[in-house]
Order: C-alpha cells, then structure tokens, then sequence
C-alpha cells in the first residue's frame, strides 16, 4: 500500500478495494481526502497514507432532477431524482459522495448533520470496475 | 493580507459594445462579435480606426464544445480587420471575458501596447439542454462530477449549507429571482424581458385560450412555489433560480489614460481590479463564502483605495439566485449572512441603497459564459455615463460601480471597479 503514489488513480484503485484512504502530512498533520501530493497547508512534509473509518455527517446537499449521463443510465430523471451531497468524515476531511437511503423526492425531510456511513457503490464500465463513492444513513 | 498592487499606469475605457443576449437560430459567433463591434466603434465619439488597434483579448469558454471549433482569437480578429496583430485567447470558465479584460489592462499598464480591444463570446443555443449542461459540467471539479453533481447541484448544496447557517429560506431566494425580472424588461439587451408578474398573466391567458384550467396565483411567490410553473433542477435550486443558455458577444475598446480624451469625450477609467482561484466544493473551509472572491475584492480595494460602501451599485454573478447573495456578501457591500435579509428589505433593487445587477443579471439579461464578464463591464460602463435609459441607477452624481464574475464553481473569480472623474 506504501508504495501506491497520492493520486486520484489510487485513490479510486481503493474505492474499488472499499477503502476509503487519504493522505496525512507528516509535518503539520494536515489531511486530505482525496489525496494530495503535496500538502497545501505547510509546502514542506511528506505524505502517508491513513484509512478513513467511512463514519461522517451530511454538511451540504442537494437533490438533483437533471443529472448527467451517466445518472441517467442508471435510472434517475425529473421524477426519480437521487441526492449528492458533501460528507464531513469524523477524521475532519470532507468528501463529495452521493447520498443514498434518503427521500429526494421530498428534500425537506433531509437534515444536515444527519450521521453517515460510508457505501461503495460498484459498475462495471467498459470492461472496467468503476467504484463510486456514497454514503447512507447510519 | 492580499499586497496592495497599482498600475505601471493607467487605463481608461474610451468604447464599449454588446451584442442582444438571446437564443440565436440565425447568427453565430462571428455575427454576434460585428454586432457587438460595430456598438463599440459608434460609441467611440471621437472616432477609431480599427488599423490603430495594437492587440486583440478574446474571452471563450468552450465553444470547442458547444461548436466544435476552437481558437477563437484568430478568426475574431480576421472579421474585424486586426489580422495580423496578435489576437489571444483567454479560458476562466465563465469568468473568460474578464480575464480578457485583465490581459488587456496588464498589455497597456505595462506599456507595451497602447490600444487594445478585448471581448468575449459563447454560442450555446445550438446544442440540446442536456449536451449544454455537460458543457458546463467540464468546469466543475472532477470529484464532485463523480458524485453526480451538476452546476445546479453544486450550487443547490451551496443553498442548503447557506440556509442551515444563516437561517434563511426558499422565499428568500425569490426575492433575487423577482427584482432580477423587474430590472430585465428595462434592458432592450437582455434575453428575458417578462417580469414575474407579466409571465404569470402570459400563463393565464394562454390557458384561457387552449380552454385549459386557469391556475390563479395570488402573488409571485405564489408563481414561484408552484412546482408546476416552476419545476425544480437541483433542489432547493428551480428553474427560476437558473440562469438561461444563451448566444452572444461583449467588448471594450481599452486605451491608456492619457490618450484617452483623443477617443472619447467620456471615458470611464479602471480603479482596481482582483482575480482569486477556488478549490473544489469539498476543499472548502465553509460553503457559505467564496474565497476567490473575497481575494479579488481585497486585491481591487487595495488598489483603488476604495472601500465597500463608496461601490454605489454593482453587477455580481448571479448564475443562479444563491450566488447572488454569497457575491453582495464577499464584495462587502453586507455583512455574513446579512444578504439575504438586504435584499428581502429592497435594498439591492434599482431605487435602493444598493442596485445590484440593473442589467437583469444573469438570470435575465442572459449568460453566454464567455461574453458574460465583459458584458457585466458594459453594464458598469453604461451606468456610468448615464446612458441606461429606463434602468438609470437614479443616484445623483454616480461615479463609482463595481463587476464581479465569477467562472466554475468559484474557481476563478474576478471584481473589477470602474469610475467616472
């Protein structure tokens, strides 16, 4: 595990293992998620890799009833529209991820804050395993 | 603390110019470019000739997607007769033009050139909903594109984040939505020119012909919550928050100060100008504010020596209605969470204390992304000389206006303050 670089590939290489990892800086302890190379906070240390335990809470959202293509294929439309949101991990890092277990149909009823748990979402794409990040309530 | 920056010298606006914002069946790229050229050259009172331009700035985002035709320098300058002086493109997703504007102002600072002409443009019409929106798409930030996020949808959880912190609500998102269609049928210009209230009586005539059920609202918010009449896109964003696809061109004739009474009896000059970059949504230490923007508006006050409440009215990027309330928020003209409570109390309409977007804003007047930042300009320019007509900012002696445009989802922001002396 070491030895995979702090790239968007690894990162989504995990997703596919369900691993939800990000990097630390060994310097000022800062900690990204996705990953990052080089640590915008102190320019000086080093990365490491951490595992994140997937548990967070809702910070922002919406609920989305034209979505892209790729939505689309999966069923979603004007009358089925699924909700995105951004999750605030209990590690501190926060995460765009699709949320799953709510009504987005009627959005009100949807809280922020509400406790997460993360769920790794599998399609087969061209061939390819492709791993889409979630989460559901806890 | 942003450094405070000045000019190796100045530069004034001597002619500007903006093509109708719209859906165009029947004219392109170049047609629109003439049309806004040809607005610029006329408001020139002294005269220019187009030999006499030394550069030429162009601003587009993506008409490689949206046309399937890319370098767009080249081919503005060959319509408008500057070939072969250098023509170059500038790319900030919808913030392009007013980077344009920047190369254009940095070119003449530093002494390099003396006339430059700089510009924007976008041809979207031509391509269905769907393909323009995965256009726009490719100016989010990848992770959130993964997680199904759309341009609405980053702003709907924007929305969301703003109202569970500041406690506002939906309606308070109607109230930009209205005054921006009460400014727009002022604007001969602007894409929309219904107010709330005249499309809702459009609605109920049009039923009463077809011999279909009359739906009678009781007021626009009334209008505004029927899901019917206006259908949601990313909740808490609808269709009334969003800004439309749209065709069209903007530029500016920029020229150094002290040539620029050969051009022109009236010019407008550059006070101070910021441009700030953004992180992804994710990135951000609170979702309520813009951190480029807020740069940028540090960087132009630096410069101009100029403060928040000497702004006496302001075009903001309000591609959808929330934005609208983060950008008034950012310049400082409110404090955190105060916008939206300013613009409930009409503040930011065109009598207020305040007049934000007279143009219609982006909701009304139209966002051919690429065209947007220098046709804010316009707005400024045009205010600023007293030649607005029935949306004049009715201050006495108006001097000082301000252009915030803003490209992604907050990736590139820039605010610009123009003056009139």
């Amino acid at each position: 595990m070491q030895e995979r670089p702090f790239s968007d590939i690894s990162y989504e290489q995990f997703l596919n293992e369900e691993r939800l990892m990000g990097s630390r800086c060994t310097q000022c302890n800062a900690l990204y998620v996705p990953p990052r190379p080089i640590c915008v906070e102190c320019h000086r240390g080093d990365m490491s890799w951490e595992e994140m335990t997937g548990k967070g809470k809702l910070s922002a959202f919406t609920c989305i009833a034209i979505g892209p293509s790729f939505m689309i294929a999966e069923g979603y439309h004007r009358k089925n529209p699924y909700c995105s949101g951004v999750v605030e991990l209990e590690e501190g890092a926060r995460v765009d991820a699709r949320i799953e277990g709510v009504d987005p149909k009627n959005p009100e009823t949807i809280k922020i804050g509400l406790p997460l748990s993360v769920k790794f979402l599998h399609r087969k794409e061209d061939e390819s395993l492709k791993t889409y990040l979630a989460f559901r309530p806890s | 603390m942003v450094k405070k920056r000045k000019l190796g010298r100045g530069v004034a606006i001597v002619g500007a110019g903006m093509s109708k914002f719209g859906m165009f069946k029947d004219k392109d790229s170049k047609d629109l470019f003439t049309e806004a050229f040809n607005e610029m050259t006329a408001s020139v009172n002294k005269g220019i000739d187009p030999n006499d331009i030394d550069a030429l700035y162009l601003g587009n985002f993506s008409n490689d997607f949206f046309m399937h035709q890319s370098h767009w320098g080249p081919i503005i300058a060959d319509i408008i007769g500057t070939v072969p002086k250098p023509a170059t493109r500038t790319e900030g997703a919808c913030a392009s033009s007013a980077l344009a504007f920047r190369e254009g102002i940095f070119a003449i600072a530093s002494g390099f050139y003396d006339i430059v002409l700089v510009g924007g443009l976008e041809e979207m019409s031509k391509r269905t909903t769907e393909e323009v929106a995965e256009g726009l798409a490719l100016a989010t930030v990848p992770y959130e594109g993964r997680a199904g996020f759309t341009f609405p949808g980053v702003f709907g959880a924007i929305a969301t984040a703003y109202f569970e912190k500041y406690g506002a609500n939906r309606e308070h998102l109607m109230n930009v939505t209205i005054k921006s269609h009460n400014n727009a049928p002022l604007n001969p210009k602007a894409q929309f020119k219904l107010t709330i209230r005249d499309m809702m009586n459009v609605k109920v005539e049009s039923a009463k012909k077809k011999g279909l059920p009359v739906t009678e609202w009781i007021d626009e918010k009334d209008f505004l919550r029927d899901p019917r009449a206006n259908p949601v896109v990313a909740w808490p964003m609808h269709l009334y928050d969003c800004c439309p696809i749209s065709d069209g061109a903007s530029c500016m004739l920029l020229v150094a100060e002290e040539i620029a009474k050969n051009f022109t009896d009236a010019p407008i000059y550059v006070a101070g100008i910021g441009q700030g970059s953004g992180r992804g949504l994710h990135a951000c230490k609170d979702f309520t504010y813009f951190e480029a923007t807020r740069y940028a508006a540090q960087e132009a006050y630096g410069m101009s020596n100029l403060k928040p409440e000497d702004i006496q009215f302001a075009e903001v990027h309000d591609c959808f209605s929330i934005a609208e309330l983060l950008h008034i928020e950012d310049l400082g003209f409110f404090e955190p969470g105060e916008g939206y409570k300013a613009v409930a109390d009409g503040l930011t309409r065109l009598n207020g204390t305040k007049p934000i977007n007279t143009s219609g804003g982006l909701k009304c007047k139209g966002h051919p992304v690429g065209a947007t930042g220098i046709s804010q300009l316009y707005e400024v320019w045009t205010q600023l000389r007293g030649k607005a007509g029935k949306r004049q900012v009715p201050i006495d002696d108006l001097r000082v206006g301000g252009a915030h445009n803003l490209g992604g989802t907050g990736g590139t922001c820039t605010f610009t303050i123009l003056e009139r002396r």
